[in-house]
């Protein structure tokens, strides 16, 4: 599946990391792994800084992440404004960081920094697909 | 101490929400300003380095009009771009060019004309001023970023919103005094505290106004500058650092670390350290970005700009005071424009013509001028 598939608005088509959005569709978020170096990466790559080397492999975003920060957007860009108010998120799972948003099941109240969240794919009504964070005793 | 490269002229058009003519003319206010504070003519101009964010132009290479109206055919001109700091970054690679012997003198010319496009517009390019392929596809926007530095920098020291609105507060009384500034009302806290929420924890005005505006900056080797310079302001020191454009590749969002590297190396440069700076610009385009400057600079401890701040150190009659011009919040923020103004607000402190805004016996100033949320910093130090 190409990746303008990926996201609430996608500015990519092709890119050689597509497979990411065939894990998305599994339900699974992945980052990729340097088969050379051992250096992970979160946005996923095909190349690694590193080492140089292109042979990379998927990897599982482990199931337990710490908010790094998080903001809530009342304003959007063009082309977000039927989202808001939306809120994004940084989220810390170890060996990497990932950027997204928040679930809505998240009460604005409980929202703290430190506070322990999961990934979670999801599927927007237009057909897209993207993930968000959500409390680790979610379910789906 | 280096005194190899000088800035003998300076000028920028007032700051305005809607700039009454085409780029062309905005620009050319600004160039014969500075031409004539420097006393020099065109045709002893070099090379002109232009400086813009080429998503909000509607002309294309932009250096080549600007270049035919203000008269340097045939001298080279090119376009540098690193968004909100392009202006500095021509400050280093006109620098570089004067350093190298390639030229005597160097016009950096920098504008932006932001009001023909919508404000929700300019936040979706400003947007795709960060990862587009992982970031842009959530709706991020330049608040929201600095609003998830701040809520990082809250967690971590204990700041609040009223700090912040004390930044605030300190730029609206300077920008009401800054004729150039597009923003001259003096604000509360209260009323800071009581606007609407953009992207929580920053509400309206913690950000900086978009404005219309252009600036220019005369450059010109050692020889040059004493020949025709009464009042010649050395560039002492300079520094640049980029980081990673997507946040997950940060370290921390309590500070910036592309100023910190940046403000090693012009420090070093210029044999100088914070302590030795008496007035500096720097680049607050929302609240929170100028309290983690006061840190990243050195200027504070990490987690110790609130008390720099609250103890008003940072005011005129301070200890070290910052942004007395009205800074992006007051005085506005077009964004090639904002780098090259930045200068000329100390290069006219250090020559002692600031005005109301002045900053008494002033010798050394320090300008940060940053480049998207941390992707790019340039920290430029001056002295008479």
């Amino acid at each position: 599946m190409g990746f303008e598939k990926f996201g609430h608005k996608s500015y990519t088509a092709l890119t050689k990391v597509a497979g990411f959005v065939d894990r998305l569709v599994q339900g699974e978020l992945f980052a990729t792994r340097c088969s050379g170096c051992g250096r992970i990466y979160f946005p996923p790559r095909a190349d690694c800084a590193g080492c140089l080397g292109s042979a990379m492999q998927w990897e599982k975003i482990p199931e337990k992440g710490k908010l790094v920060s998080f903001t809530r957007v009342n304003y959007a860009p063009a082309g977000f404004e039927a989202d808001v108010p939306y809120t994004l998120a940084l989220v810390d799972f170890g060996e990497v960081k990932v950027f997204g948003r928040l679930g809505s099941t998240v009460a604005e109240d409980e929202i703290k920094v430190g506070m322990e969240l999961k990934p979670l794919v999801v599927t927007l009504p237009d057909g897209q697909l993207t993930y968000e964070f959500v409390l680790g005793n979610h379910k789906a | 101490m280096n005194k190899d490269v000088a800035i003998i002229g300076v000028g920028q058009t007032a700051f305005v929400r809607s700039y009454p003519g085409a780029v062309r003319e905005m620009v050319f206010e600004a160039f014969a300003e500075a031409v004539r504070d420097a006393g020099i003519t065109p045709r002893e101009i070099g090379a002109s380095l232009v400086c813009s964010a080429p998503e909000y132009d509607k002309q294309r290479s932009p250096a080549g009009m600007v270049a035919e109206y203000l008269g340097l055919n045939p001298q080279p001109t090119f376009v540098l771009e690193n968004i909100c700091a392009s202006g500095t970054t021509g400050v280093r690679v006109a620098y570089s060019l004067i350093k190298a012997g390639l030229h005597d003198i160097v016009a950096v010319i920098g504008f932006q004309k932001m009001s023909e496009l919508s404000s929700a517009e300019s936040q979706e390019r400003m947007g795709r001023g960060a990862d587009i392929m992982w970031e842009a596809p959530f709706g991020t926007m330049m608040p929201a970023y600095y609003a998830m530095h701040a809520r990082a920098h809250f967690a971590k020291y204990g700041t609040t919103e009223e700090d912040l609105a004390l930044v605030r507060v300190k730029a609206s009384r300077y920008g009401a005094l800054n004729d150039r500034a597009v923003f001259r009302k003096e604000v509360t806290k209260e009323q800071c505290l009581s606007a609407g929420v953009v992207a929580s924890p920053l509400k309206v005005y913690d950000c900086c106004a978009n404005a219309d505006g252009a600036s220019c900056l005369i450059l010109a080797n050692a020889v040059r500058a004493k020949e025709i310079s009464e009042k010649p302001v050395w560039i002492l020191g300079l520094g640049a650092a980029s980081a990673s454009m997507n946040l997950t590749g940060r370290d921390s969002l309590e500070g910036l670390e592309v100023t910190r590297l940046a403000a090693r190396e012009a420090y070093q440069m210029a044999g100088l350290s914070p302590r030795d700076i008496d007035v500096a610009e720097v680049h607050d385009c929302f609240t929170i970005a100028e309290l983690l400057a006061y840190e990243d600079l050195g200027f504070a401890e990490p987690g110790k700009g609130t008390d720099l701040l609250r103890a008003g150190e940072t005011q005129i009659g301070g200890r070290i005071p910052v942004n007395v011009d009205g800074g992006l919040l007051s005085k506005g923020h077009p964004i090639g424009a904002t780098g090259g103004s930045q200068v000329r607000t100390i290069v006219l402190q250090l020559r002692g013509e600031a005005g109301p805004m002045q900053v008494p016996g002033a010798e050394v100033g320090l300008v940060q001028n940053i480049g998207g949320v941390g992707i790019y910093s340039n920290v430029i130090i001056l002295g008479r």
